[in-house]
């Protein structure tokens, strides 16, 4: 058997450039015009690598998974050898299929060792080596990339198996990430030469990260290269090995777990509903809240395992939020079902509404993790419209509550207050009461309608929380205040985009 | 927070149809005739989050029609000042540690009486009223609310405990009853 390919190989290596005929199924278009030309240099990356006699298979992987004896490419680390046949992309899939996941196409992602990217870079500069004897010039890009070659020849492998294309797009990522323990330190001569290309960044393991090798091998000059690293490269022993199969879903994959964010404006129009759940002592005070009523849904249409509500700012227990509502972000950890179309988004926005009148939701959509940043934002910069029901110990007239109508851009000073003591800091904060209207309701009773900074105490601006918020109405009419009943009016911030219904 | 439910309207009215700031949010305890000083009584709001608002109560000497407040003073001895008080943090480190003794400041009135008051409870001291440094009236005016003496923050552990050795609403109403009848009985 060995014989017989050996045989064939050096028919192979006396065949003339030109009469190279690509065995690589379907590779893509943009590389065609250049394919014959790259995969004869491709091939003879792998030959003269090896030009001590050892053999390194290309394309019939099976003999060298299953031949013990035969030697690891010094280049690829036995990756185009062992981990692109069938046998291995089944084993992937197999895990793929394990996890429950659920989708129409898939991305993927390959993670080569940092060191791979050396040894791709002595390859090529003894292949230029080569051409140049030949009178032949050769670009970098006329080469073709070890990981553009292994999804070549994986992709439509996986495809196959799993049944779904692939797509650059997709919102599904399977990855493997391979690693070669081995030759770790082929890296290493790199610093010495270019230290300010690997400055130690927290939260990472080594410092020879492959951006980082990547950097420094477009820096080094390659006569330095060529005196500190072998080429052809050595000849490891063992290939290398996978180091972790994941596949994640969603827009996201953060150290482990993904994630799926959707956004939207909620109004709340009940004064007995808590934003998040209301427990002591293991006690639910309260049923429900804002963030269960909205999530519920969420949760068992993406599959997710659990999720993180968030919003711009917050009201109280006892407070209506009217209008526009308040934008607020859900991010749906590892949501086992991600692909929705806009029109499924509507309609689930539909399914929330209609299973309760606590609440309603509009402008629900799929959103990308950065743009929370953007509702975040909202609850320290923009404004907030109010309208509170006063109640005075003293009678009072219209005239009494006109001047409120006048008074624009109000300092206030409020200590924390009382009822948020126990857990803030003590402090004072400076809020702005940007505008008021006033509409007489009797002798006792008046609605004030505010429109105040973000962070501004109501409730305290209203009854002055024992003299600690100053000026409040009381101070401002001479009266004993109270306040009845709150409403949000408004919640300015323009994001999430508003949506059509 | 609010246990109200949804709150009606009310008519024209001198009373709101729903309780007080004080009543929505605080339970009043009470301590009479703190350090043994007759009807040197105290009232102690207790916000449902524990935290603690001393006042006096209305029975205290200070409340009296034709008392006068001349001024009031946090410094409690030469080296301690209430008003130098500094708390910082969402655990209120260097918060001045009071026990149910502690004095919080002293009222001098233009009678030449002179009130020591306590803070009756353990805990933290958060702030003193500063307002009714300038405007001593206001302790009289509104003793429950704006006239406030002190901001006390119990240890979590100790914050069912510490109203052990106070008076109820109605405990401290029939302290007040036995006292007027026995007034009366001597005079």
């Amino acid at each position: 058997m060995e014989m017989e390919l050996l045989n064939e190989l050096q028919k192979f290596l006396e065949t003339e450039k030109d009469e190279l005929v690509s065995e690589v199924p379907n590779p893509p278009p943009k590389k065609i015009r250049l394919q014959e030309l790259e995969d004869g240099i491709d091939r003879m990356d792998n030959l003269s690598q090896n030009g001590e006699g050892k053999i390194s298979i290309i394309e019939d992987g099976s003999i060298a998974s299953k031949n013990s004896n035969l030697n690891v490419c010094n280049v690829c680390l036995g990756i185009l050898q062992d981990f692109c046949e069938k046998d291995f992309v089944k084993m992937v899939c197999e895990k793929v299929g394990a996890s429950g996941f659920e989708f129409t196409n898939l991305v993927f992602s390959v993670s080569f060792p940092p060191q791979l990217s050396v040894r791709e870079h002595a390859a090529w500069l003894l292949v230029k080596q080569e051409m140049g004897k030949q009178s032949l010039s050769l670009g970098r890009n006329d080469i073709v990339q070890l990981k553009e070659a292994y999804k070549w020849i994986t992709h439509p492998l996986f495809s196959e198996e799993l049944g779904v294309p692939i797509d650059g797009k997709s919102l599904f990522e399977v990855s493997v990430v391979f690693a070669h323990p081995e030759t770790v330190e082929d890296c290493h001569f790199l610093r010495a030469i270019c230290p300010d290309c690997f400055k130690p960044a927290k939260n990472k393991q080594s410092v020879f990260t492959r951006m980082a090798v990547m950097k420094a091998l477009n820096k080094i000059k390659e006569e330095d290269f060529l005196k500190q690293f072998p080429c052809p490269p050595n000849s490891p022993k063992a290939v290398c090995t996978v180091l972790e199969i994941e596949c994640a879903h969603g827009a996201v994959f953060v150290a482990g777990y993904c994630y799926i964010s959707l956004a939207g404006r909620y109004n709340k129009y009940s004064r007995n509903l808590p934003q998040t759940p209301w427990i002591i002592d293991g006690q639910r005070k309260l049923e429900s809240s804002v963030e269960e009523l909205i999530s519920e849904h969420l949760l068992t249409v993406f599959k997710a395992e659990s999720f993180n509500f968030s919003s711009s700012g917050r009201e109280d227990v006892d407070v209506r939020t009217l209008g526009n509502g308040r934008p607020f972000a859900i991010e749906l950890v590892n949501p086992h079902r991600a692909h929705f179309t806009s029109q499924e988004i509507k309609e689930l926005q539909q399914k929330i509404n209609n299973s309760s009148n606590k609440i309603q939701v509009r402008d629900l959509q799929i959103v990308t993790r950065e743009a929370i940043g953007h509702m975040k934002e909202g609850e320290e910069e923009k404004t907030k419209t109010y309208s509170a029901l006063i109640w005075t110990n003293k009678a009072i007239q219209r005239k009494d509550i006109e001047f409120l109508d006048d008074i624009k851009d109000l300092k206030i000073d409020q200590k924390t207050p009382l009822r948020v003591l126990h857990r803030r800091p003590l402090a004072v904060r400076t809020r702005i009461i940007h505008s008021m209207e006033t509409h007489y309701v009797d002798e006792h009773h008046f609605r004030l309608y505010l429109k105040t900074q973000a962070g501004t105490y109501i409730k305290e601006f209203v009854h002055g929380d024992f003299g600690r918020t100053r000026p409040n109405i009381g101070s401002l009419m001479d009266v004993t205040a109270d306040i009845l009943e709150l409403d949000v009016e408004s919640v300015d911030v323009d994001w999430p985009p508003a949506l059509d219904d | 927070m609010a246990t109200q439910p949804e709150v009606p309207v009310a008519t024209v009215a001198a009373e709101p149809a729903v309780p007080s700031l004080v009543d929505r949010y605080f339970t009043r305890w009470y301590k009479a005739d703190v350090k043994g000083k007759p009807c040197e009584d105290h009232c102690i709001l207790q916000h449902s989050n524990r935290v603690c608002v001393i006042t006096l109560a209305g029975s205290h000497p200070v409340l009296q029609s034709g008392k006068t407040i001349k001024s009031i003073s946090y410094q409690i001895s030469t080296n301690c000042s209430r008003l130098q008080n500094k708390v910082s943090g969402k655990f209120k480190r260097g918060a001045q540690f009071l026990t149910e003794l502690a004095p919080l400041c002293k009222i001098y009135c233009s009678d030449g009486e002179e009130y020591t008051i306590s803070s009756c409870v353990r805990g933290r001291l958060m702030e003193v009223n500063e307002n009714i440094l300038h405007k001593p009236s206001i302790l009289q005016e509104k003793p429950s609310t704006e006239g406030y003496i002190a901001v006390v923050l119990p240890k979590f552990e100790e914050s069912k405990s510490i109203t052990e050795g106070l008076l109820t609403q109605k405990q401290y109403e029939e302290v007040v009853v036995k006292r007027t009848r026995a007034a009366t009985d001597t005079s």
